[in-house]
């Protein structure tokens, strides 16, 4: 159960995002300038799976499902890769650019002040641009506000897995910004 | 130094909202509304919830800003002091002292809030809203100490600098100023 009285059966953020519009308006803006914008020279599926894995540093579930789900379709890859993604992204075949950037996205998860500058240097020599660095560490720190707003709210979350990789086609078509919370 | 290039006239959170201005309009827009929008928590009490968890992420910059907001808005500093140094003997309301606990275990993680917290505040009198709006504003504290830091933005050392962004909160609240900053470019923060 929510800790608050929420709207009913609405999964994750979508209850909380009910309860308020008001915050819930800036909130699907950030979401949407930040992960799906095409003025941007990271893809939407990059973008999607920092987001993907901070959520699972996070160990929030709905989002690192619901961004995962997001992902998959954009990368038209497996739910196997991203959940090898989120284990052990050195070992799986993203380019050594986002590896870096994965790297520090990991890193401002803990907290701002675990961004080295080798860490910074390594995605420069990687041909990251000053621009990507920030999206990424903006995108990282997005998600731990996502997430604990989430999980802090005691929402709740569908178990099955399959559920987010349908919805998450569906919002990568609709965006964040003009969609129905209630469906 | 920053790890990027953002002006030198705009230390900490200031210069960030200036690269990237289509990103900054929606963090703005929500920090306007959580921070200063109606709200049955006072503006003072509302800058306490930002400088408790900005305390605790150790990110100076939006702890001396946001304490400065408090300290103005409260009129004295040793309500913002005594919430950063332990809650339970912060001159604060019973309520407010439930709202912070659970502002310093969102800090921590969504998952650190716990049913016990959430009962205290509500037997304390905090509504549904009051507690939602706490959850958000620490989570988005979390957002903003990460990017300040993550972006090794520089840290001004003048206490005068806070008092006057402070002083910048109070009066003119999260929105980007009409006329931009180019204003402040006379006078250059020191860097610690």
């Amino acid at each position: 159960m929510a800790y608050i009285e929420l709207p009913e059966g609405l999964p994750g953020i979508r209850g909380p995002m009910a309860f308020r519009p008001e915050t819930a308006k800036p909130l699907n803006e950030l979401a949407e300038v930040l992960l799906r914008d095409d003025n941007n020279t990271l893809s939407r599926g990059e973008r999607e799976l920092i987001a993907t894995y901070v959520s699972y540093l996070n160990d929030c579930f709905f989002c690192q499902n619901a961004h995962g789900g997001i992902a998959q379709h954009y990368l038209e890859c497996s739910m196997q890769f991203i959940d090898a993604v989120k284990k052990d992204f050195q070992s799986t075949p993203v380019s050594p650019k986002l590896k870096t950037l994965l790297s520090i996205a990991g890193s401002v998860q803990k907290g701002g002040k675990y961004v080295t500058t080798g860490q910074i240097e390594e995605a420069k020599k990687a041909g990251a641009t000053d621009r990507e660095i920030h999206d990424t560490v903006l995108i990282a720190a997005a998600f731990c506000m996502f997430n604990r707003y989430v999980d802090g709210l005691n929402t709740q979350a569908p178990a099955d897995r399959e559920f987010y990789v349908k919805r998450g086609k569906q919002r990568a078509e609709e965006g964040y910004l003009h969609f129905d919370l209630y469906k | 130094m920053p790890y990027i290039p953002l002006e030198e006239h705009l230390p900490g959170i200031t210069g960030l909202l200036e690269y990237r201005r289509d990103t900054a309009a929606p963090i703005r827009e929500l920090t306007q509304v959580l921070l200063r929008g109606p709200s049955s928590l006072t503006e003072g009490e509302r800058e306490l919830i930002a400088t408790i968890v900005s305390h605790r992420n150790q990110c100076r910059f939006c702890t001396n800003a946001h304490t400065a907001a408090a300290d103005i808005l409260l009129g004295e500093d040793n309500t913002s002091a005594k919430v950063k140094q332990d809650i339970a003997i912060a001159p604060v309301s019973d309520k407010m002292k439930a709202l912070l606990t659970i502002a310093a275990q969102v800090q921590e993680s969504g998952k650190s809030v716990t049913a016990d917290s959430i009962q205290k505040a509500k037997d304390a009198g905090a509504t549904d809203i009051e507690i939602h709006d706490t959850v958000l504003i620490a989570a988005l504290f979390c957002l903003y100490n990460r990017y300040v830091d993550g972006l090794s933005t520089v840290t001004p050392a003048d206490p005068a600098f806070y008092t006057s962004l402070g002083e910048r909160l109070k009066n003119h609240g999260y929105n980007r100023l009409p006329q931009g900053y180019d204003h402040l470019k006379k006078n250059k923060p020191q860097e610690k």
